[in-house]
């Protein structure tokens, strides 16, 4: 038998740094903002502290509702659009010369220092009538006279999509590269086509990272409240919108914090609902 | 089943030469090794056959058609890759059935069949388990049973036996030899363990440091009449002494004359040569003997490891390498003077 060498001091020392960090900045914020929807809002002032149920009750209403599954409709289909994008477009680039590579994924990233405000006024400047890119269509003679492809859905999602698309092919990546090539080699010499091999073999193995991307980007865009307000129309606004509104407008603190919990306890439990459903295919297939 | 014919096969990746112009013809239902050193283009050669590369030029031909542009996926051979390339997410029983569910094949002929060739590997009731649960021999045998699942015309192994432990892969070979002769399936094998190449084959073909094809032919006529130098100190171990072809069957090496049997074609007297000759067909005696075919020299070596000892001669700088069994234990100690006796029959004249 082994005996796990005692542990000094020093040891745990070293977890003590990220655990501070994360109670500081994580813990305290969560248990303040879980402590201020229960609080007492008062109108024309701000909140005094005490404990009721009133900022929850309040949330059940049409638009609260509304908004709720359109945040979730919009950010399961800019994943969905992302992951099935990114997905085929990250594999290309694992199998490229490692020079381009590199190339490729500078790119990306640069594209990821550009924030939501930058991302969103550039392409309601693209999308527009006066300056967008049908402009350069009617140049061509494609179009008879530019038209305004924003405010929208499209433009929306759209923006969406281009803000998360540098973090799936991120998520992606590695596990895409660690691919053995031999495994669509093989499934070739078995007499797979090349787009059987890649449903098959490609996707099929690598179902995990496929999960995980379609989450991050899931969560990641339910966070997004500037370009709804910049390229959607006042329909198009997600929760995180309606929750910036209080919060900041109307000087809601205890609503907005209730429609904070309450968004990210559904949302955590439609991720749940995906990993299992996504383990739970795998059980069956094995 | 057929022959399958390369013809002039030339393979470049951008300007480094993968195989340099390669005829071959492999006679169907035999088990074939490429054998060769790595870099040697053996595994390019394979993945040639099995149509994962496509050749710079050249032809080749399976049954006297020609499949050199025949995309992997149509050529119906059973491959067994270096890594394996099991597909993880599957099992067993998918892993093994999956080229009969890419062609359609009903269910229950697919399970009938997975169970069947599972058997065939020694690896009943695996059927449902997960690649992750398998040892290396086990997985070994599931990749085996995955390419021979369409009765191949033609069974490609690309170093399968390299990631074994010695014992295993030993055991691995025999298996797999005799799993080829049961099925008559024309088998090619890429190793550069020349044991291995010789346990298994019916041919072998050399191939050497220069992408080319040396040569090919069953292992015993290689191991006896190596045609050059590479192929006699590649194919086990050779004594290679450098000299001079003096004319009428003799060589002279440094002041020794050494008369051969066999001599190759159109040579002329004063060129120089090598002769090869196999450890184990010299015999080293005590003392110092002169007359032809005799090398003196001081035992500088005696490497006796019980199933055969191997004594080592420094002759004037040349080093002589004699193996024997410990029936016939020598009568010398190191340090000694003793005399190597290279019989005619055993020294080989290669042209250098």
């Amino acid at each position: 038998m082994i005996e796990e060498k005692p542990k000094g001091l020093g040891a745990h020392l070293v977890l003590a740094y990220p655990a501070l960090m994360l109670a500081i900045f994580f813990i305290i914020p969560f248990g303040i903002m879980v402590a201020v929807s229960f609080f007492h809002r008062e109108i024309g002032g701000f909140y005094l502290p005490g404990f009721e149920l009133a900022n929850y009750r309040n949330l059940y209403t049409a638009l609260f509702g509304r908004t709720l599954l359109f945040s979730l409709f919009i950010a399961g289909l800019s994943a969905a659009v992302c992951v099935s994008i990114g997905f085929p477009f990250t594999y290309f680039i694992t199998r490229m010369r490692r020079q381009a590579q590199v190339v490729w994924l500078v790119f990306l990233m640069s594209v990821l220092s550009l924030s939501e405000v930058i991302v969103g006024f550039a392409w309601s400047l693209l999308l527009s009538r006066t300056a967008g890119l049908s402009n350069i269509l009617v140049w061509l003679g494609l179009m008879d006279k530019p038209v305004a492809w924003y405010p929208g859905f499209m433009a929306l999602l759209f923006g969406i999509c281009y803000l998360a698309f540098p973090y799936t092919v991120l998520v992606l990546y590695p596990p895409l590269s660690r691919l053995d090539p031999a495994l669509p080699e093989a499934s070739q010499t078995l007499g797979a086509s090349p787009i059987r091999t890649f449903f098959t073999v490609i996707v099929g193995s690598l179902r995990n990272a496929i999960v995980a991307s379609f989450v991050m980007v899931f969560v990641f865009t339910l966070g997004v409240y500037l370009l709804p307000q910049i390229l959607g129309r006042p329909r198009h606004w997600t929760l995180s919108v309606l929750i910036t509104d209080q919060a900041i407008y109307q000087t809601n603190m205890p609503m907005a914090a209730a429609m904070a919990i309450f968004f990210m306890f559904v949302s955590l439990l439609l991720v749940i609902l995906t990993m299992v459903i996504g383990k739970e295919k795998k059980a069956k297939s094995a | 089943m057929a022959n399958l014919t390369l013809e002039n096969i030339h393979k470049k990746f951008g300007s480094v030469v993968a195989a340099r112009d390669v005829n071959l013809e492999l006679p169907d239902g035999q088990f074939v090794c490429f054998l060769g050193p790595s870099g040697c283009g053996k595994t390019t050669l394979l993945r040639l056959i099995a149509g994962l590369e496509n050749p710079t030029r050249g032809r080749i031909l399976l049954g006297g058609e020609n499949i050199t542009q025949t995309p992997a996926h149509k050529r119906n051979f059973g491959m067994v890759f270096q890594s394996l390339a099991l597909f993880p997410h599957l099992t067993v029983g998918e892993n093994v059935a999956y080229s009969l569910r890419v062609r359609h094949v009903a269910k229950a002929t697919q399970s009938e069949r997975a169970a069947k060739l599972l058997d065939l590997v020694q690896l009943t009731g695996f059927m449902d388990r997960h690649i992750a649960q398998l040892s290396g021999g086990q997985r070994q045998r599931v990749a085996i049973a995955r390419a021979l699942a369409i009765e191949p015309q033609l069974f490609l192994l690309d170093e399968p036996l390299s990631a074994l432990d010695a014992k295993l892969r030993e055991s691995m070979q025999l298996e797999l030899r005799e799993l080829q002769q049961r099925l008559g399936v024309t088998t090619i094998l890429v190793t550069h363990d020349q044991r291995e190449a010789m346990t298994m084959s019916d041919q072998v073909v050399v191939m050497g440091p220069d992408n080319r094809v040396h040569q090919m032919g069953s292992p015993l006529a290689i191991y006896r009449n190596p045609v050059d130098k590479f192929v006699a100190d590649f194919i086990g171990s050779s004594n290679l002494l450098d000299g001079l072809y003096s004319g009428s069957r003799e060589v002279t090496i440094g002041r020794t004359r050494l008369v051969v049997d066999e001599l190759p074609e159109n040579l002329s007297s004063g060129m120089p040569v090598t002769v090869s000759v196999r450890p184990e067909e010299i015999l080293v005696l005590p003392g110092i003997e002169d007359k032809e075919n005799r090398l003196h020299g001081t035992v500088s070596f005696i490497r006796d490891v019980g199933s055969s000892v191997e004594i080592y001669l420094n002759c004037n700088g040349v080093q002589i390498i004699s193996q024997s069994t410990p029936k016939s234990r020598p009568e010398v100690k190191q340090g000694d003077q003793a005399t190597a006796v290279l019989p005619a029959a055993a020294c080989i004249v290669l042209k250098s």
